[in-house]
């Protein structure tokens, strides 16, 4: 049995009309549900479409199709079919679930069944069994509905919405890495990839008023149809080890906005996207670590204010701020009354590649008239010792090329940015004053456990002393956590500043 | 028993002798001559205070160290402390003075009903083992954490020069640290800036 070419539209036609009939016998047969959406079979040879029927849950194709779409010849011999692409062969029948791919044994998920004289086999089929034999390499996305064969560029998007408190937040991720490029048309921002085409599912959107609803373009272009709102975007890309992560803020026009207005957009814009395995300069994400949670309350003051909860507090405006005011992307080691590990703390900072670790905790004194705010930074016994053996060796990078590294112990990490993380707790002192009352002493260091390991600028900021009563109550209030909070994003403000203008950034 | 004769008893008897003897000389010759030797050998004034009768009333004079005025610091105040023979029994004798509740108007960093367990000493590094109150009873602020382990870390280097760092263990164990802040998780020098 030889199956006709697809390409030509009067066979398409009477192969789509077969499967219609095909598909309402199978239903009649047992399955539930509309019929399932046919698969996209994209290769250099352009884009065709495999039909698909569903029975009992289990999707299948017709062999006679799939042996058109991958040239593959289809012989039948006393119940068993042969399948064959260049000397390989595929032996199934239609009694059993094991078939043998190039002599060896594969199984699948049910059994080929035969209806209205073709034969239908599972869609696994093709990842399971045509991959095996065929030239090219054949990859089956069956949430996306495509079969990519040979090496194209289909990288795989998620796409998340996240409401700001002014605006929509869209996180879009692109594995493996794919440059984007944003522009305006109207009513709608178009994401365009460059990429043959892309395996995506776009999320529902309720419309609202930044965003109505996500759409395909083409195969390349996504469509963010924008809400009555919008005014103006403002994105940020990423490239991250396997991964471009983008991010997408619709935001109201500058005139609703009382900080700093997000730059115009000028389309067409290709973002800022660096070179793969280069290190982005600017302050992008920022860990905000709340001291202690969960049994562990910290400090309490005498009239009862926890530790625990203040610095949870004091985290969750701050994180607001940051991200309303500057857009960076806000990590929390916790957002809410839980114990959390100190390695778990900077483990969650070290794998998103955070720019920033800012632990928040609250003092307390044997003598009650201390007071005053503190930032402290770490210190290790063995630093010199350490720094001394800090030799950078050199290695292979991915897509060629050498790179020289300094290997540190994981625990000692912070050893490498004790230089940056002073100048940061420099600034926040600096910002501090004459808003937030300061300790005598507002700097120091110390072997902090918490910063140990983070690979990163890291300071811990003492909010002020709870075993003092007058200060304890004011750290209790809005105005003086407002305080608190404004002073360090100016702080930080400060610091991104100092960063992007004077130094490269080593990390 | 009735049946065993005379010469049963002798055998018995020459074997039970023979035991003790064989053990007396298995110690003498493991245990006896090289603490001897190691004693004789390498601290002669050690090996004649063994030899002395123990005199109850030698003291040493020792730094403690206490809480300052404004409550940023130590202060190191001078306190007799029993003498001790070597390093361990006197850094034992140093800690239980500076852990015992201070006269007015003198405030320790050490929480309350904090108890010595045991102190070792390896090399340059002494473990002083505390008991749970010190975690416990603790205010918790990264201030006092601090002083309360640069009392104990001062303690011991100020007063024995052969140790230079000191690690606290709670309950026997090592700990991440006392109150959230300080890393405990290695021996820790004296840190000049806290004594004023």
């Amino acid at each position: 049995m030889t199956a006709g070419s697809l390409c030509r539209p009067r066979a398409a036609l009477l192969t789509g009309l077969a499967l219609v009939l095909l598909v309402s016998a199978v239903g009649q047969l047992g399955s539930q549900g509309a019929p399932p959406v046919g698969l996209t079979v994209l290769s250099r040879d352009g884009r065709r479409t495999l039909a698909v029927s569903s029975v009992a849950d289990q999707e299948f194709v017709a062999l006679d199709e799939v042996a058109a779409l991958f040239h593959l010849s289809v012989r039948e011999e006393s119940g068993a079919m042969t399948v064959s692409y260049k000397g390989r062969t595929i032996v199934l029948t239609t009694d059993q679930t094991i078939a043998s791919v190039a002599g060896r044994m594969i199984s699948l998920p049910a059994r080929p069944v035969r209806s209205g004289g073709r034969l239908l086999v599972p869609v696994e089929f093709i990842s399971r069994a045509v991959a095996s034999i065929y030239d090219a390499r054949v990859d089956l996305r069956r949430a996306a509905r495509l079969v990519v064969v040979g090496d194209l560029r289909v990288p795989r998007v998620s796409i998340t919405v996240d409401s700001l408190p002014t605006g929509t937040r869209l996180v879009i991720d692109l594995t493996p890495p794919t440059a984007p490029t944003l522009s305006q048309e109207g009513d709608h921002l178009t994401l365009r990839f460059d990429a043959d085409a892309l395996d995506v599912v776009l999320p529902p959107v309720q419309p609202q008023g930044f965003l109505q609803g996500l759409r395909r373009i083409d195969a390349v272009a996504i469509g963010i149809d924008l809400g009555p709102r919008y005014g103006s975007y403002r994105s940020s890309t990423e490239n991250l080890d396997a991964r471009t992560h983008l991010t997408l803020d619709l935001l109201p026009a500058p005139s609703e906005i009382t900080a700093t207005p997000p730059p115009a957009p000028a389309p067409p814009l290709a973002l800022d996207l660096p070179a793969f395995g280069q290190s982005t300069s600017t302050l992008r994400t920022v860990t905000i670590d709340a001291g202690h949670g969960g049994p562990d309350t910290g400090a309490t003051g005498s009239t009862g204010l926890r530790e625990k909860q203040l610095t949870l507090a004091v985290a969750r405006r701050l994180k607001t701020l940051l991200e309303n005011r500057l857009g960076l992307r806000v990590l929390m080691t916790r957002d809410e009354d839980r114990a959390v590990s100190f390695d778990n703390r900077t483990a969650l900072s070290n794998n998103n590649k955070a720019d920033l670790f800012l632990s928040l905790h609250a003092n307390t004194s044997l003598k009650p008239a201390a007071s005053g705010a503190s930032v402290l930074i770490s210190a290790f016994p063995d630093e010199a010792e350490v720094r001394r053996t800090l030799t950078p060796v050199t290695v292979p990078v991915f897509g060629g090329g050498l790179r020289d590294i300094e290997i540190v112990a994981w625990n000692q990490a912070q050893i490498r940015f004790v230089e940056r993380s002073d100048l940061l707790a420099n600034m926040i002192v600096e910002s501090f004053r004459g808003r937030v009352p300061l300790d005598t002493r507002p700097l120091a260091r110390a072997p902090l456990r918490v910063l140990a390991s983070a690979n990163m600028p890291a300071v811990l900021v003492e909010l002020g002393y709870l075993s003092n009563r007058e200060q304890e109550t004011q750290l209790a209030t809005d105005d003086f956590q407002t305080t608190i909070v404004q002073a360090l994003v100016d702080a930080l403000v400060r610091f991104r500043d100092a960063r992007s203008a004077g130094d490269s950034g080593d990390r | 028993m009735g049946r065993l004769g005379r010469r049963g008893w002798a055998a018995i008897a020459i074997a039970c002798l023979g035991a003790v003897v064989g053990s007396g000389l298995a110690w003498l010759l493991f245990v006896g001559v090289p603490w001897w030797w190691a004693s004789g050998g390498s601290s002669p004034t050690v090996a004649t205070e063994q030899n002395m009768p123990p005199e109850p009333e030698r003291k040493i004079k020792a730094r403690l160290f206490y809480v300052t005025e404004d409550g940023r610091g130590l202060t190191p105040v001078e306190h007799e402390v029993p003498y001790g023979a070597d390093v361990v029994t006197q850094a034992r004798a140093i800690l239980e003075a500076q852990i015992a509740p201070p006269s007015e108007p003198l405030v320790s960093a050490i929480p309350a009903g904090t108890k010595l367990r045991a102190v070792f000493v390896t090399g340059s590094a002494a473990y002083v083992d505390l008991s749970g109150e010190v975690v416990t009873g603790h205010p918790g602020g990264s201030l006092d954490e601090q002083l309360t382990t640069y009392s104990v870390v001062s303690a011991i280097t100020a007063n024995l020069p052969a140790v230079s760092a000191v690690q606290i263990l709670v309950d026997g164990k090592e700990v991440d640290s006392l109150a959230g802040h300080v890393d405990l998780r290695q021996p820790l020098p004296a840190m000049p800036d806290w004594v004023r």
